[in-house]
């Protein structure tokens, strides 16, 4: 399967944690930090985590389709009876 | 008490549609013929189909109920994790795998009719089709139910979108999309409880500091008080626990539902089928956490601090307290309810009361927890959680049903030869009309709630047996197509009788059973009477099927070659390093599951 399920979901994540992260910072002290979470500003800490989570997982879609690159171009280069490229 | 969504929210639900649509829009141009689309190929390595092995069983009936029972009898819950899924995910992975995937089935029913019969297979097709279109309709109703009531949308709207949702993405991507979406599901799942279990912990001091605020001990054991049914809030004692949900129901749903096996049947290999259960029973067994936990700690909480007008506030202890509460606006009140968890009420919208106690809505102690610890903003990102657990049980549903009616019932009975083209076409159309019954199915549960509870009980019924025809099937060579299908009918009868002459303590004959007219036994609780009914149904399928058997012409064993656990080699793990291998995956696995157990106990 040529598409890398890895790719949306770090893409999401990174998304939703930056726009969180944001919204936390940007309301930070808000009434409703106290009212809802114990008065810790759950927002920012955890958009942090999550776009540390998005962040890994577009590494690990980008690591992947360099093996994958790699494995391609090895090959092919195999199949051309070339010593492979390095 | 409703909450009150932000722009955030409504953007962070927006983004997280455009991105489960966009993966249906970029997988539709790999499907290419029906194998991509039923079976993906059979080319996803394992740790994907092992996130959606568990995610496509992470329905609302998890999430909400597991919720619902945490908040109802403790942590016993946890068997329906560590005594009933765990086990029997080890031991399909290990033990049945090799034949539904080294079959080449492309369904379960498919393998019944490798194994058996044409007749065995209509049998188990037909009621698994039916099955599904009505369970995804009746967690629809749920999800509209519940947004309706927690944050005031639109029922009609609620239901209608989300099945337009996932019949896109299933419909563009089929089996890939539908899998591709419950890892992203998986994800939002947990990502978006962790905090709601941090916060409510917190709250409460902890563990140790929830034990104490319940003040009951039964509530938190697993073990303890199994001894009696009478001296633990589920009513039910050690034995039927373990052979009625841990053997028969657990390892029927697990080795057997072809919802979930279809997830390992896409894997890419046989080590990966193999480990796809065993790579989905790591996460599985961390899960009452996430999810139990919520519940118990919303019946002790209270929800003084959350809103501009204080409701009134609430103790623990006042289960008994009935006010009757005006239902302004519709909202929800807390008032006679626990924790934060409200009371059921009537049409005047008085809460229920029966036997002098107010009945409360366990169901909406996990939702009530999300409005009650999550701030606007990460509201959103629970919101999508709880959404996404709905649409994942739906699209799991939905592409089941697809191939078993595609493969096992139009191309088996009513259309045999048509090109692969026009399958993949069939797989599409019904993809449409399965969701168009499910969501007739949703109006209906909406209208007469009784039906909706008789078909779940034909259907436990139905299901009750099969795990005993497959154990025969794949491990008694001698076992013949005659005798299995005698013995799913049969067990399926017993299951009926059994239900109809016993009764759970405090309800009347109907739905609940007793209706043959006498009550031979009755039973302390509810799920005490489901366990038993589970152990006399397969127990007489088992008997049956064997008697039968034994009466009937056996198949010659080259038939059987790649079916039955004699005749297959032993599949290898070679080029394994030894921590993928599925035999040490299985004993990590157990080990975890026996220490918590005894931290539990």
């Amino acid at each position: 399967m040529g598409f890398d399920i890895r790719l949306p979901i770090g893409m999401m994540f990174s998304v939703f944690g930056l726009l969180v992260t944001g919204y936390g910072a940007a309301t930070s002290g808000d009434a409703m930090y106290a009212r809802h979470s114990l008065g810790i500003n759950i927002n920012l800490w955890w958009g942090i985590a999550m776009v540390i989570f998005g962040a890994f997982m577009l590494l690990l879609a980008r690591r992947g389709a360099l093996a994958l690159r790699s494995a391609i171009v090895h090959a092919a280069d195999h199949e051309h009876n070339r010593p492979p490229a390095k | 008490m409703h909450p009150h969504p932000h722009w955030i929210d409504y953007a962070i639900i927006g983004i997280y549609f455009a991105f489960v649509l966009g993966i249906g829009v970029v997988l539709k141009k790999y499907m290419k013929t029906s194998t991509d689309f039923f079976l993906s190929g059979r080319s996803i390595p394992a740790w994907i189909t092992g996130l959606a092995f568990l995610s496509a069983n992470l329905g609302a009936q998890e999430v909400i109920g597991m919720g619902a029972s945490g908040a109802k009898y403790g942590i016993a819950t946890s068997h329906f994790y560590w005594v009933g899924a765990i086990p029997a995910m080890v031991f399909v992975g290990l033990f049945m795998m090799p034949f539904y995937y080294g079959s080449r089935a492309r369904s379960v029913p498919e393998y019944l009719k490798l194994r058996f019969d044409e007749k065995t297979r209509g049998l188990n097709a037909i009621s698994f089709a039916v099955m599904t279109v009505f369970s995804s309709g009746v967690s629809m109703y749920a999800m509209g139910k519940l947004l309706q009531l927690l944050l005031g949308w639109n029922f009609n709207a609620a239901i209608i979108v989300s099945a337009l949702i996932v019949l896109a993405y299933t419909f563009l991507g089929g089996l890939t999309s539908a899998i591709y979406n419950e890892v992203l599901q998986f994800f939002l799942i947990v990502i978006g409880f962790i905090p709601l279990v941090y916060l409510g912990l917190k709250d409460v001091g902890g563990w140790d500091g929830l034990k104490a605020r319940i003040g009951n001990d039964a509530m938190v054991h697993s073990w303890k008080y199994l001894g009696s049914p009478n001296t633990n809030p589920m009513g039910v004692e050690w034995f039927s626990m373990l052979m009625g949900l841990g053997f028969v129901l657990s390892f029927g749903y697990w080795c057997t539902d072809f919802l979930v096996v279809q997830r390992a049947m896409a894997a890419d290999s046989m080590t990966s089928a193999r480990r796809t259960p065993l790579i989905a029973a790591f996460p599985k067994m961390l899960f009452p956490f996430l999810v139990i936990l919520p519940g118990m700690i919303a019946g002790v909480v209270s929800a003084a601090t959350m809103s501009g007008n204080a409701p009134t506030e609430v103790r623990a202890e006042t289960g008994s307290a009935i006010v009757s509460r005006t239902p302004a606006n519709g909202e929800i009140s807390l008032e006679g309810g626990k924790g934060i968890i409200p009371p059921k009420v009537d049409e005047s919208g008085k809460p229920l009361v029966k036997e002098g106690k107010v009945v409360l809505d366990y169901d909406l102690a996990t939702p009530m927890m999300l409005v009650r610890y999550f701030p606007s903003g990460l509201l959103g990102i629970g919101l999508c959680a709880l959404m996404a657990s709905f649409m994942s049980g739906m699209a799991g549903n939905t592409t089941a049903f697809n191939s078993v009616w595609t493969y096992d019932i139009y191309q088996s009975y009513l259309n045999k030869t048509a090109s692969d083209e026009h399958y993949l076409w069939m797989g599409r159309a019904s993809t449409v009309f399965g969701l168009a019954i499910s969501v007739a199915a949703a109006y209906v549960a909406r209208q007469f709630n009784n039906i909706m509870d008789v078909l779940q009980l034909v259907f436990a019924f139905v299901n009750a047996p099969l795990f005993a025809t497959f154990l025969l099937g794949m491990f008694w060579k001698r076992a013949t197509g005659n005798g299995a299908f005698c013995g799913l009918l049969s067990g399926t009868a017993a299951a009926a009788v059994h239900h109809g002459l016993t009764l759970p303590a405090g309800s009347t004959s109907g739905v609940k059973g007793g209706f043959l007219g006498v009550v031979v036994h009755q039973y302390p609780s509810e799920m005490a009477q489901n366990f038993w009914t589970a152990i006399f149904a397969w127990t007489t399928c088992f008997t049956v099927t064997i008697i039968i058997s034994l009466l009937t012409n056996p198949r010659p064993d080259s038939e059987l070659k790649g079916l039955v656990y004699a005749l297959t080699d032993r599949p290898k793990d070679e080029g394994l390093s030894w921590y993928q291998k599925p035999s040490v995956l299985a004993a990590v696995v157990l080990t975890v599951l026996v220490v918590l157990n005894w931290v539990f106990w």
